[in-house]
């Protein structure tokens, strides 16, 4: 069942990623280009992610358990923000860079060509790095 | 309203569909960098850990609907990532580094972390925004590199 759910909702975020264009570097970086020709495009897709998870977390809020039986995330409450503040300046330079942010770098293996693959190699450097060489 | 307006709004409200389901179901945040990062890390060998399951349709299903549109008239994707080797190096090892540094990307800080009022969530996603919007100012304004 875990595996059914987790399946269906990798591929309802790829296909999602594909239909708003969020794996064509140029629409990503046309956003952030707000002094150039700005693509308000993305702004429609946050704005339509989001509200689909504002309720979700209103619901799950209420509940103990999901529907599935399953534990619901713990509030946690991370004191030291350096980290996200250092980790998000990076990324956010390496988003201009390529216009590539995870989850389209992982959705888009298929169609990406071989600088796509050499992109999520590196992005699977950087983790490895922070995790396992830093254990951050 | 332009049609990749419209798109976006479709594709956007599909994939909070997608993290609505996985938190409602699962009881998981949909954060791609921390999907990927917990299998680097091996952290998805927990036992009810679905992780590598979740990449297989996230890579699958877009590859798919690629293949629809290579037999129909819409078309396929086309990513148009810079074909500078090095640019595409150091941006892949910064978005890796740095997500996995502050715990979350697009998708976890941004999609997942805004909607539930995280102030982490709505911290990185502001910083990670403003340096994105510096970057493509500098190098598109002044240095022309692409």
């Amino acid at each position: 069942m875990q595996k059914i759910i987790a399946l269906i909702s990798g591929g309802l975020f790829g296909i999602g990623l594909y239909i708003s264009q969020m794996t064509n570097t140029r629409k990503v970086q046309g956003w952030l280009d707000i002094f150039g020709d700005w693509d308000p495009t993305l702004t429609f897709v946050m704005g339509g992610a989001v509200v689909p998870m504002f309720f979700a977390w209103k619901i799950i809020n209420k509940r103990k358990k999901t529907f599935t039986g399953c534990e619901v995330p713990p509030q946690r409450n991370r004191k030291n923000n350096l980290p996200l503040i250092i980790g998000s300046v990076l990324f956010g330079i390496g988003w201009g860079l390529a216009g590539l942010c995870p989850g389209p770098a992982i959705a888009s293996l298929s169609f990406g060509g071989s600088y796509g693959v050499i992109f999520l190699i590196a992005m699977i450097s950087g983790m490895f790095f922070i995790s396992k060489v830093l254990k951050i | 309203m332009p049609i990749d307006w419209i798109n976006g709004l479709i594709g956007g409200t599909i994939i909070g569909t997608a993290a609505a389901m996985y938190l409602l179901m699962s009881g998981k945040i949909m954060g791609a960098s921390g999907i990927l990062g917990g299998v680097i890390d091996g952290t998805h060998k927990k036992p009810g850990n679905e992780n590598l399951t979740f990449l297989i349709g996230l890579i699958v299903f877009p590859a798919f609907f690629n293949f629809l549109g290579l037999l129909s008239s819409l078309g396929t994707a086309e990513t148009y990532l810079s074909k500078n080797f090095i640019l595409v190096i150091i941006a892949g090892l910064l978005v890796g580094a740095g997500t996995r540094l502050a715990g979350g990307c697009t998708s976890g800080h941004g999609v997942c972390g805004i909607s539930r009022l995280s102030v982490r969530g709505i911290l990185a996603t502001f910083i990670y925004i403003l340096f994105g919007v510096l970057t493509v100012f500098i190098f598109k304004h002044y240095t022309g590199l692409n």
